[in-house]
């Protein structure tokens, strides 16, 4: 949770950039997405912590209340949406790649939007799964559907998604191909090449089609 | 080593330019693609980032942030609207 000086708000999607610097001089920058809804009081990043990473350690682990960071942002216009878009939303997300498109569906919830949004989150077990209580509630809302797909481990009788989400998931899950229609496709490199390359092949343009990827 | 998009260099694009740059469009000098910047394929290694068409995979620009020091060289990217 960020509190920043003069923050002007922002859009569902959008990051930050984050710089530490060491004590000898020596800086890191990377960026995060944002995680809370524009309506949200609070700024809120959520940072998965990878092992042999030089930011996200730091800030998961030694990072206390009342330590001070430099932020740039908000950042980004092409992968927000906003409630004045009109098309229903299918949001795809691999991986911590699903932090952005909960900053999307809690703002399609504060704005009492009525576009039918999906959310497909493809992670490898239970475990891994960020924001499961939430996303649960969420999926409570008649205009908001979401699928877990999961890629290696998957609870006792799961009868939902498994493995890659390609072409087939796609279309048996039926996306509304109208022109309105928009996708948001955040994750991993190669994930996020896969599911637009799929998504294009069902015929959708690619100009409805917005991702953004992360090493 | 796997490519990043064009959101990655969003926030030094932002400075340098003084506006939201990742719906801005341009086009490449080497095939003619337009792209918008958030579809560019983007190499974060060494001190330059590097931003290549992604359809030719021609090195369109270099964005180099260094402390509060950013630069941007685009030989090969026209900028023709910055949305």
């Amino acid at each position: 949770m960020l509190d920043v000086p003069n923050w002007p708000g922002h859009l569902a999607g959008q990051h930050v950039d984050l710089r530490l610097t060491a004590e000898d001089g020596y800086q890191a920058q990377r960026s995060y997405s944002i995680a809370s809804a524009p309506e949200d009081r609070d700024l809120v990043l959520t940072v998965a912590r990878v092992d042999d990473g030089e930011v996200s350690p730091y800030l998961v682990d030694d990072l206390q209340p009342g330590d001070e960071l430099e932020v740039r942002g908000p950042i980004g216009g092409y992968f927000a949406w906003e409630d004045r878009m009109t098309g229903p939303v299918l949001l795809v997300g691999g991986g911590s790649g699903v932090v952005p498109l909960r900053s999307m569906l809690r703002h399609h919830r504060a704005s009492q939007s009525t576009l039918e949004t999906r959310l497909i989150y493809s992670v490898r077990s239970p475990e891994d799964v960020i924001y499961r209580d939430e996303l649960t509630e969420l999926a409570g809302d008649d205009t908001i559907d979401v699928r877990l797909a999961f890629t290696r481990t998957s609870p006792p009788e799961w009868d939902g998604l498994r493995g890659r989400i390609d072409a087939g998931v796609l279309d048996d899950l039926g996306w509304d191909s109208s022109p309105d229609a928009v996708a948001f496709i955040c994750g991993p490199n190669g994930f996020v090449e896969f599911v637009a390359q799929s998504l294009v092949a069902l015929g959708h343009p690619p100009r409805q089609i917005k991702t953004e990827r992360f090493g | 080593m796997n490519p990043l998009d064009g959101n990655a260099i969003a926030g030094p694009l932002a400075s340098f330019f003084g506006t939201e740059m990742t719906t801005a469009e341009g086009s490449c000098r080497h095939c003619g693609r337009t792209s918008r910047v958030a579809e560019l394929r983007v190499y974060a290694s060494g001190p330059g980032t590097v931003a290549r068409c992604p359809t030719c995979e021609g090195v369109l620009f270099v964005v180099t942030e260094i402390r509060e020091q950013i630069s941007v060289s685009s030989d090969g990217f026209a900028f023709v609207a910055g949305a």
